[in-house]
């Protein structure tokens, strides 16, 4: 990493040069730490090694990104240096790499820091250092506090708001379910369940006949599904990572289990989850959706899926094509690109928090057609709404309005 | 007695060296912040030394014991508002007894059974500090912010080279009770145990209750240092505290040197900069490398680094008294 960075600089510098002689195109700024005419330096960290480095594909697909944007010009003429650090989601790990990059690379702001109790360690540094903390890669609810946390912004759609969606979805299209729900024990579980529970309002609340949970070390869920299925449960809201999500699927498969089924958009992948727990077995479950996944084929004609796809094979080559993971990196730095080129000239802190709650109706390509991100300066959860999708044959189909937690 | 006061002149040298330290122009808050993890691991790792180094007894549990001191500090500073400096003799208070309630049972375990249930002790205190019923206290799996405490007195000092004074203080304070507790007679008897079981046994001492003990001090001194890593780092979480902490320690002293009070600083140095170093040079495989540099220091200095050290010293002298 440290000799591409070294080559990026010089890149920049040369870039720098030859911008001095075209004149015009100097960039004359306001400028906080981290920021020059000819470079905007962003730090990140991401698990690349550890429990949870199947999430390090998203650093290197945002690092591949700005490679792009970097060829093509830069930002408002100035390069992008992305420096990406390891913190194996252990958040003292992260509290110390984010203080160098803060400290010692001097960067202008910390972008996409992936994981909800890394991030809650580091919060609190970065508002009590006015330096950004934009786009962070949670759902969970708690990112989009302006008022305490005026330097701290999520990205995706929150647990508590995909909770509240299906709930609505489920009081609508099937009457006097009884509910079964199974959950991972831990913040992301109970983030998704209490919105699963505002959703279902009080008289929803009373239909739920079976409620369990399991933690993430446990080797199965096959006996919460037998539980389940045992209380006479015709509707099924599973929210699981990814593993437990397979399990759960071929379990109910197996014991002839067929509820209304929804599983949570963490564990969406074909690839990963409903393959391996058997197509058979998937049919018509429900999830929500805001991304185009890799593997839908309805998108193979798009324009901005073949953009994708070029950009994959020439700057991120040793990614898996079929992976969610790097459509979602791919677009999360398109987002921060666009706060970038937003703020102009104007590359301070307070720019940049004020360009990034300022977001109006903004539609990337591999998002889902409709799904926009909007921000104000009491609003900071960038994207609000999904569509829900259907699974059928071996891939999702969508179907319905968009949604957002308010409208759904 | 010559040797002794020797010693303590060196120490104190570098002990002055260590106060001077963050004051040289040039050294950012961040690396302050960093050495201040060395000194919380140092003395995490001068407690493992005392039970592993010189009673012999292996605990690949420690971070359990460290995770228990982050949170009794972490709690008392959260709900009941109590200032940094009380929350460290709390943690080692919580820290002795529980550990020599641990080791009781334990220590019927010898070598490497008794690796095993303290290795089970580590794999479960992250999960039992998610636990529904003490979930008030500890803030479940998302954890506890605590608020990084100020220099007294009004002192122009940043907070950081507050904290790093601080925990220098405290590191001395147990490092000098490390050094006389085990120059002594205690200290010959945790070496009788480890070197020979059933000699120490019938030369009088009274193994089961030393080798407690040592379990309750061990556990302490690295209760200290979770108390004093929670205040550095503002945060505990049950995934700060995974078994990579436990075996992070063991290879600390290992590699540091057994049996050895300054091989803890080493041993510390080793674990906050490797790596770091490693990421470094290669962000694909990080631990290969990590594994490399375990491997080169095990082959070059089977001793450990402290080990090493004396032994390069002895030959320099010897040459010298040769020449």
């Amino acid at each position: 990493m440290s000799i591409s960075r070294r080559k990026l600089m010089q890149g920049t510098a040369a870039a720098g040069v030859a911008a001095t002689v075209v004149g015009p195109a100097i960039a004359k700024g306001k400028y906080d730490e981290g920021a020059t005419d000819k470079e905007i330096k962003i730090g990140h960290t991401n698990p690349y090694s550890g429990p949870a480095s199947a999430y390090g594909t998203i650093g290197k697909a945002i690092d591949a990104y700005f490679k792009k944007i970097n060829e093509e010009g830069g930002i408002n003429g100035r390069k992008v240096t992305f420096i990406s650090q390891d913190d194996g989601y252990s958040p003292p790990k992260t509290v110390e790499v984010i203080r160098q990059l803060v400290e010692q690379e001097k960067v202008l702001l910390v972008f996409n820091t992936l994981g909800t109790p890394p991030n809650t360690a580091i919060q609190k540094y970065m508002n009590a250092k006015k330096v950004p903390q934009l786009f962070v890669a949670t759902g969970a609810s708690k990112w989009g506090m302006p008022k305490e946390f005026p330097w701290t912004m999520g990205w995706q759609p929150d647990y508590n708001t995909e909770g509240q969606i299906y709930a609505k979805y489920l009081l609508a299209n099937k009457k006097d379910a009884k509910i079964a729900v199974l959950y991972q024990n831990d913040d992301y579980g109970k983030d998704y369940l209490e919105g699963f529970h505002k959703g279902l309002g009080d008289a929803g609340k009373k239909q739920i006949v079976s409620e369990v949970s399991y933690e993430v070390t446990d080797p199965t869920v096959d006996s919460q599904v037998i539980q389940m299925h045992s209380k006479g449960a015709d509707a099924f809201f599973n929210i699981t990572t990814p593993k437990f999500a397979a399990q759960a699927i071929k379990k109910a498969g197996e014991i002839g289990w067929k509820p209304m089924h929804f599983l949570n958009n963490v564990s969406a992948s074909v690839s990963t989850v409903l393959k391996p727990a058997g197509f058979e077995f998937s049919q018509g479950i429900l999830t929500a959706a805001y991304l185009k996944d890799p593997t839908d084929k309805q998108w193979f004609g798009h324009q901005g899926y073949l953009e994708w796809v070029e950009w994959m094979k020439k700057y991120h080559a040793s990614g898996n094509i079929q992976d969610s993971f790097n459509v979602y990196g791919y677009t999360v730095a398109q987002t921060m690109t666009h706060v970038l080129k937003a703020c102009g000239d104007d590359l301070t802190r307070a720019n940049i928090m004020k360009q990034a709650a300022s977001i109006k109706g903004l539609a990337l390509p591999m998002m889902l057609p409709g799904i926009k991100i909007n921000t104000s300066a009491t609003d900071f959860y960038p994207i609000q709404s999904v569509q829900l999708q259907r699974f059928k044959g071996e891939t999702w189909e969508l179907f319905g309005d968009i949604l957002a937690a308010e409208s759904a | 007695m010559a040797g002794i006061d020797k010693n303590l002149r060196w120490a104190g040298i570098v002990l002055l060296l260590a106060i001077l330290l963050p004051f040289i122009p040039g050294v950012s808050d961040y690396r302050i912040f960093q050495l201040t993890l060395v000194l919380v691991y140092a003395i995490a790792l001068l407690g493992l030394n005392v039970l592993t180094g010189y009673n012999g007894q292996f605990s690949l549990g420690h971070g359990a014991f460290y995770a228990v001191g982050a949170y009794v500090a972490a709690i008392m500073m959260d709900k009941w508002g109590m200032p940094y400096y009380a929350t460290v003799p709390a943690a080692a208070v919580v820290c002795l007894v529980v550990g020599f309630l641990f080791g009781l049972p334990a220590l019927r375990l010898e070598g490497h059974y008794l690796a095993l249930a303290t290795f089970a002790l580590a794999l479960a205190v992250p999960q039992m500090l998610k636990h529904k019923s003490i979930e008030y206290w500890t803030g479940g799996v998302q954890g506890i912010v605590i608020i990084k405490p100020d220099p007294p007195f009004g002192l122009p000092l940043s907070q950081d080279q507050w904290l790093y004074l601080f925990t220098l203080f405290v590191l001395a304070i147990l490092f000098l009770c490390a050094w006389n507790l085990l120059r002594g007679r205690t200290g010959r008897a945790l070496v009788a145990i480890r070197d020979h079981h059933m000699a120490a046994d019938t030369m009088g001492i009274n193994t089961a209750l030393y080798k407690s003990l040592t379990f309750g001090v061990s556990a302490m001194y690295t209760g200290v240092a979770g108390a004093l890593g929670a205040i550095a780092i503002q945060f505990v979480a049950p995934d700060s505290f995974t078994i990579l902490l436990s075996i992070s320690l063991l290879v600390g002293v290992v590699i540091g040197g057994l049996a050895s009070i300054p091989g803890a600083i080493f041993g510390a140095l080793f674990i906050v900069y490797t790596p770091n170093i490693a990421s470094d040079i290669s962000k694909a495989a990080p631990w290969a490398i990590y594994g490399i540099f375990l491997i080169v220091f095990m082959y070059l200095m089977p001793t450990g680094i402290w080990g090493g050290l004396r032994k390069l010293a002895a030959m320099i002298r010897a040459r010298r008294n040769a020449s």
